[in-house]
């Protein structure tokens, strides 16, 4: 068993990076995610592991800085909160053009605009969809505890490796602010310039020698055919990463007559309302997408049939339930699917849930 | 005499970069960037750092600067290449990292990305084109627009009420502490060419020494966007940017005693 | 077994850290703990307030509507959280600069002189362990041994030397503790 430890979900980010051997991190402070970097420079990995950590001027600045590194084959990351992520969508477009493996972190606060520094999942759809211009995806983990906080950084690395390709969590205030108890991993060395030269020598500026062509990192194709077979390239690649990487948790689904659909703090309070809703005698349960893209259309999809009702609780407007809705949809079976969630950084309360289950569903 | 008799190799006086690679050039005749490549070119082969070398070329014109020289190179989303060179030297240290920007790219865009990549001092080579002129979208005012030129977006002539004056960034940037060389050179005749061969080498030979960031500027014509011949277009270059963006030495940390380093 | 609670009162009255050493004490004892903090400009002078859940099994909500108990500092807190207790629930308040004291009959109401003690032992900073005292003798939630454990992993060595004193006030506020209604 590895070091238990109270940690803040911040904290753990900046810790796990460390352990899983990243390579450097940049970043912009903004709260309420502002404990990574700090926690990063406090440790000082830089005397140990040797990974980089610099404070870059802005989130513009942090992203490309994480762009150059990753594409030499190393691993890194940034963290950020939603209006900082805005201004990396154009970066995050580039790496994900350029396909490049590496981690963005967003720890999301309400908006629109400067909005408040409370906790918010408003950011999904610019997560998800693509906050940014150009057919791409984020592979995007949405952690519900600080151990997912942990276990989530290794876990992106490795399927940004795996598919070259941006890999987001995307997680919120809530998360970043609160303690929990975390078994730390062990350290993971940095891989060596042979590891790098195995896993990443074929594409990665690491110089170029005698025995290989140059290598260029460029998203840019003038001849629109050949961007065509870049992009007809690159929707495989989603293809397989959908096919393949669809992690999600149910709980208490299986009897359940309602399922509530909800990621991240959401879920958790969820849980909460699941066991308030069956003291009550209701028949509910939850499905938590771990991966918010891909999506797990396919599980919702295989419980239409023998449920009365989808409630998708977000702590948005409203942006989750359009893809709990193209599941039904797909799945041939029609229920309803509703939507109940607060904005702005009020956190949905346990009995509100299941309130609005009862309105929106049970009772309509 | 026939051909074969002259080509030998004891009459061989010009032999191009064998990093040059024998892409047909997407710039206009005339056009500074091409010598500006050649030079980069012959200072990477002459150091022998071809596999320690990383560009990171721009957006403008010189985006395609990969197609000329082999080595390995990243492609910049707009101004941001002195970030992507920070990310590339910083956990590369043993890399030769250089940014290759235009005035637009560097000056307006990218101030920012550029004032604090030279401000922390990142070891890297900046080389910077001011050629006062957007290229590659077709010749619009650039921050480095000298008053009164004619753009396509200052088609009276760039006016201070409208557009403020011209923006002397080098300037600006020799004034950081982080920065250990700056110098501005132009290209346009044997001899400059042979001057800012000397110092873009010198540049690199910085890099390799670890002293932070050394930053270029090279005075150039844009003879297409400008509207003029070649020839017209250093003349005008001599006349109008000189007074304005003058050539010479602006910092030298290596020619300073160390108490009077900034 | 399962505690829900909160801790509520200005920031610099110590809240974050009675819940975090309540958390490091849970995590001692092999439970399941969470710590969620109220956070941003509230925590420089305005009120600040922290849920601390502690459980035998995992824990969901992180933040709640109702509270087993409730720690109430000051007046503001007390406005908004005695009515979150739920019934048969506990509210335990420190009196000083308490105008409208509790008034619900459906929970357990205790208080503790925290402040006027602390002051008395010479040391306004042990103020909130005596609140954790007073605390821990109505809910006996951890042992003693291993709050003490949970001081040595959130107070940094430095202050090590401290956590005597820091007991002292634990077992002040078991003896001082006293049922209102």
């Amino acid at each position: 068993m590895g070091e238990l430890r109270l940690m803040k979900g911040n904290e753990v980010l900046a810790e796990a990076a460390i352990r899983c051997g990243c390579d450097g991190y940049f970043g912009y402070p903004i709260t309420p995610q502002s404990e990574v970097m700090e926690t990063l420079m406090e440790l000082q990995p830089w005397e140990t592991t040797g990974m980089v950590v610099l404070q870059a001027e802005s989130e513009v600045a942090s992203i490309n800085m994480v762009y150059g590194a990753a594409a030499t084959g190393k691993k890194v990351m940034t963290s950020s909160s939603s209006p900082g992520v805005s201004l990396m969508m154009e970066g995050i477009s580039y790496i994900a053009g350029a396909e490049l493996p590496c981690l963005v972190v967003n720890v999301q606060r309400g908006g629109p605009g400067l909005g408040t520094i409370q906790p918010s999942q408003a950011d999904y759809n610019q997560a998800v969809k693509g906050g940014g211009h150009g057919d791409y995806r984020l592979i995007t983990l949405a952690p519900a505890s600080v151990q997912e906080m942990h276990d989530f950084v290794d876990l992106a690395f490795n399927l940004a490796f795996k598919y070259r390709n941006p890999a987001m969590i995307l997680t919120d205030g809530a998360l970043g602010q609160m303690m929990e108890k975390v078994e730390l991993a062990d350290f993971k060395p940095r891989w060596t310039r042979e590891e790098i030269q195995e896993i990443s020598g074929s594409w990665a500026t690491t110089g170029k020698t005698a025995s290989r062509e140059r290598n260029v990192v460029t998203s840019l194709e003038m001849d629109p055919g050949k961007m065509e077979q870049n992009n007809l390239r690159f929707q495989e690649k989603f293809k397989a990463i959908q096919e393949n990487e669809v992690r999600y948790e149910t709980f208490m689904c299986e009897d359940a007559e309602y399922v509530l659909v909800a990621f991240g703090t959401s879920s958790r309070i969820c849980q909460k309302a699941i066991e308030l809703g069956r003291a009550k005698g209701i028949k509910v349960g939850l499905l938590r997408p771990i991966t918010l893209w891909p999506f797990p259309s396919e599980v919702i999809a295989s419980m239409t049939c023998r449920v009365k009702g989808f409630l998708s609780v977000e702590m948005s407007a409203g942006q989750m339930v359009d893809d709990v809705k193209l599941a039904v949809f797909n799945s041939g079976c029609t229920v309803p699917v509703e939507y109940f969630g607060r904005m702005g950084g009020i956190l949905p309360s346990p009995n509100e849930v299941i309130e609005a289950l009862e309105s929106k569903l049970i009772n309509r | 005499m026939d051909i074969k008799d002259i080509i030998k190799p004891e009459n061989l006086v010009y032999d191009k970069s064998k990093l040059q690679i024998d892409t047909i050039m997407h710039y206009c005749p005339g056009c500074t960037h091409g010598v500006v490549h050649k030079i980069l070119a012959e200072v990477i082969d002459e150091m022998g750092i071809q596999e320690r070398t990383i560009g990171v070329s721009p957006v403008g014109c010189a985006v395609f600067a990969y197609n000329y020289i082999d080595i390995d190179w990243q492609q910049a989303a707009h101004g941001r290449a002195p970030a992507v060179a920070t990310g590339i030297a910083r956990t590369n240290p043993d890399k030769i990292v250089f940014t290759y920007q235009g005035d637009g790219d560097l000056a307006s865009i990218g101030a920012a990305e550029i004032l604090h990549a030279c401000n922390r001092g990142e070891n890297m080579v900046v080389i910077f084109i001011n050629n006062a002129i957007y290229g590659m979208t077709g010749g619009q005012m650039a921050p480095t627009t000298l008053l009164g030129q004619r753009t396509s977006t200052s088609p009276g002539g760039r006016n201070v009420e409208l557009n403020g004056h011209p923006l002397k960034i080098t300037e600006m940037i020799a004034m950081l502490p982080g920065v250990h060389y700056v110098t501005r050179q132009s290209a346009h005749t044997a001899s400059t060419v042979r001057k800012c061969k000397k110092a873009i080498r010198k540049a690199f030979e910085n890099v390799m020494a670890k002293k932070g960031t050394s930053f270029i500027e090279v005075v150039s014509t844009c003879n297409s966007g400008w509207k003029m011949t070649p020839v017209g277009a250093n003349t005008w270059m001599e006349e109008n940017m000189f007074p304005v963006y003058v050539p010479g030495e602006l910092k030298d940390n290596d020619k300073q005693v160390p108490s009077e380093k900034n | 077994m399962t505690e829900e609670l909160i801790i509520a009162g200005f920031g610099g009255q110590g809240v974050l850290s009675m819940g975090k050493i309540l958390a490091y004490s849970g995590i001692m004892e092999n439970k399941e703990v969470t710590w969620f903090p109220s956070y941003g400009p509230e925590m420089r002078g305005g009120t600040a307030n922290v849920t601390v859940i502690v459980s035998d099994s995992r824990i969901s909500s992180p933040v709640l509507h109702e509270y087993d108990t409730a720690i109430i500092l000051n007046q503001q807190s007390m406005d908004k959280f005695e009515s979150k207790v739920k019934p048969g629930g506990i509210l335990i308040y420190d009196p000083n600069g308490i105008v409208h004291p509790p008034t619900r009959t459906d929970i357990n109401i205790y208080k503790v002189e925290g402040t006027v003690t602390a002051v008395e032992m010479g040391n306004p900073k042990v103020f909130n362990m005596i609140i954790v005292g007073g605390y821990l003798k109505v809910r006996p939630i951890v042992s003693l041994d291993n709050v003490e454990k949970g001081l040595e992993k959130s107070l940094p060595a430095r202050y090590h030397n401290l956590i005597p004193l820091n007991l002292e006030a634990i077992k002040t506020g078991q003896d001082i503790v006293e049922k209102v209604n």
